[in-house]
């Protein structure tokens, strides 16, 4: 491995100054949530540890995490990220191509079996065996496995690897599957999002070359330092929770003022994600920001949770679609009108019994 | 099998034989004892604040504009509210399953549902056959009737314990990753993986117990008119009167 360099040297060598590399450290520190006196190990990691290889995979997906990740900002933006690892394997982003290509998946598989991470982005379709994604004309699913057998560890980037998104919504015609129910044996880090956020993607990556091994999960897989918190916990519209002023309208007065997206569907008060602490694009902002609600998106089947506009989600039933209040609402109103239906009954067989006393009397 | 039949209750020994022109002579059985009616109250109440506070939570009141936002809690009072009540309520429901432990036989027709008995069946079929008005006159019961057990049995002890699970699932995403809450019922939301379904299940279930209220109410107060036995006041005194001799 001796022939891989270390992160610092290729810095270096693109002409990254030792200041902002120790500006880098401390900043990587900041967002993973570690003291200062971490800095120097990352610096020190980063000088001395070589390179972890990584092969880079793409299934069913639209590259959503690629154009984010090469967005990060803090650790500095695409030289820097790509230098840090030893991006051995990316079909998107590498300039061989076709054969040459392959060749460098095999080599790099052989070269380093047991220790390279495995990044996945997107998810195989398993279907018709597989058929609906090939790549290097084989099916994803084959290629996924074979990456999947001698690798360290595997990332579940995006939504597509760790949940599914779009293409395993209902009734997910291909049967697009996460990656970690077709991979059982290997440790997977779930980075959900569509996309994920750049610096969490980053810092993922840096917490594992760091410290030579994952990051602390949650139970769903995902990594506790980016994912434990909702938006809705961090987000800096909650006053307005609070206090119950929402936007009722997207055109209304209290959108313009900066109320509380709850009515609108917001979905931040049940996804779990950093958006609101560590927003996107350089911290310029998130969608809640930006005057839209959250949809979600680092959220298992979130396209299966009704409208993105629906504060309650619309349960399909029957043919129709109704939220819980409306399916409720028909449902205890069948209930007392069978009542009232029942109590007229009622006084009228207590009145005819009464009459018959009577009589019998 | 006994509770739930007045003729082994030893209610009726002791009736004074020679005695043919005395008025209707009231029978009481002390049944409920005062732990259950205390809960029996507090437990209405605490659902009625939860199901209108569960309510706005899931449809929020128009937007009110009292003061800045930092000054005005509206919608923290009606969500403090829910969890006050939600926590008086799972203390409550925690009592009555004591209770039930060491409380009077009829304390226990709560929690359990005798499906193996063919009694049960039989008189539960009598019991439906009067609501559908094809028998003439009910039992008399001590305690809860068949069909009234079975309903309390999936409404409350079913529907509540859903709730509670539920609702503290819920409530374990505000408190944090590192709350007690998460340790216990962190469970449920892998179970649903999506929170926003937790939140609709959580929905429906208020309907669950919105329509026991009104059949609940709706049966009570008829039975205290047409069955043979008091109902309402029951609930109050703890004391279950006839309104005949005859037995069964």
């Amino acid at each position: 491995m001796s022939q891989i360099e270390t992160f610092y040297d290729v810095m270096r060598r693109q002409g990254i100054t030792r200041r902002s590399f120790m500006k880098y450290c401390s900043l990587t520190a900041a967002a993973l949530g570690l003291g200062p006196a971490f800095v120097p190990k990352i610096a020190h990691a980063m000088e001395t540890k070589p390179r972890t290889p990584v092969i880079w995979v793409h299934g069913l997906e639209c590259t959503c995490c690629s154009e984010s990740f090469i967005r990060s900002a803090h650790p500095l933006a695409k030289d820097v990220v790509l230098s840090m690892i030893s991006l051995d394997y990316d079909d998107t982003l590498m300039a061989a191509a076709g054969h040459a290509a392959e060749a460098a998946f095999k080599d790099t598989i052989q070269k380093y079996k047991g220790q390279y991470i495995l990044a996945v982005e997107g998810n195989p379709p398993l279907n018709e065996d597989g058929m609906y994604c090939i790549t290097g004309g084989k099916p994803f699913v084959e290629k996924l496995r074979h990456a999947a057998r001698d690798a360290k560890a595997i990332i579940s980037w995006g939504a597509c690897a760790s949940y599914g998104c779009v293409q395993a919504a209902a009734p997910n015609p291909t049967r697009a599957t996460p990656v970690h129910k077709v991979i059982l044996d290997k440790p997977i880090i779930k980075v959900p999002g569509c996309p994920p956020i750049a610096e969490v993607m980053t810092g993922v990556i840096t917490y594992m070359l760091t410290f030579d091994r994952m990051p602390e999960l949650d139970r769903q897989g995902r990594p506790k330092m980016f994912y434990s918190q909702r938006i809705h916990d961090k987000c800096y519209r909650r006053p307005h929770f609070d206090a119950g002023q929402f936007v009722e309208h997207w055109d209304d007065e209290n959108a313009k003022k900066g109320y509380c997206l709850y009515k609108m569907g917001c979905k931040g008060p049940t996804t779990y994600n950093a958006c609101s602490t560590v927003r996107w694009n350089e911290g310029v902002s998130f969608p809640i920001q930006s005057g839209h609600g959250c949809i979600g998106c680092s959220e298992d089947g979130f396209w299966d949770q009704g409208s993105f506009y629906d504060r309650l989600t619309n349960i399909k039933a029957f043919g129709v679609e109704a939220n819980a209040d409306k399916l409720g609402g028909i449902a205890a109103g069948a209930v007392g009108g069978a009542v009232a239906v029942h109590a007229a009954i009622s006084a009228l067989k207590r009145a005819q019994k009464k009459t018959q006393d009577k009589v019998e009397a | 099998m006994s509770d739930i039949h007045p003729g082994d209750d030893h209610i009726f020994e002791g009736r004074p034989l020679g005695a043919p022109h005395q008025v209707t002579r009231q029978t009481s059985v002390y049944v409920y004892e005062a732990p259950v009616r205390i809960w029996h109250w507090i437990n209405a109440a605490c659902i009625m604040v939860l199901c209108v506070t569960g309510w706005l939570i899931g449809s929020p009141p128009p937007s009110m504009q009292i003061a800045e936002a930092y000054d005005q809690f509206v919608f923290g009072y009606i969500r403090f509210a829910h969890f006050a009540a939600a926590m008086i309520l799972t203390v409550g429901f925690f009592g009555r399953i004591y209770w039930a432990l060491i409380g009077n036989h009829h304390a226990k027709q709560l929690f359990y549902v005798p499906i193996f008995s063919r009694r049960f069946w039989g008189e539960l079929l009598f019991e439906l056959r009067w609501y559908f008005f094809l028998e003439k006159e009910p039992k008399k019961y001590v305690g809860h009737n068949p069909l009234a057990q079975l309903a309390m049995f999936l409404f409350m002890t079913v529907g509540l314990t859903f709730m509670i699970v539920t609702g503290f699932a819920l409530y374990a995403e505000g408190a944090g990753k590192d709350s007690m809450f998460y340790a216990v019922f962190g469970w449920v939301q892998d179970l649903v993986q999506n929170t926003q379904r937790l939140h609709t299940l959580h929905h429906i279930g208020m309907w669950w117990i919105v329509i026991f209220m009104i059949i609940h109410i709706y049966v009570a107060i008829r039975e205290d008119i047409m069955s043979r036995q008091s109902m309402v006041s029951t609930m109050i005194s703890g004391h279950r009167t006839f309104k005949d001799d005859r037995p069964d």
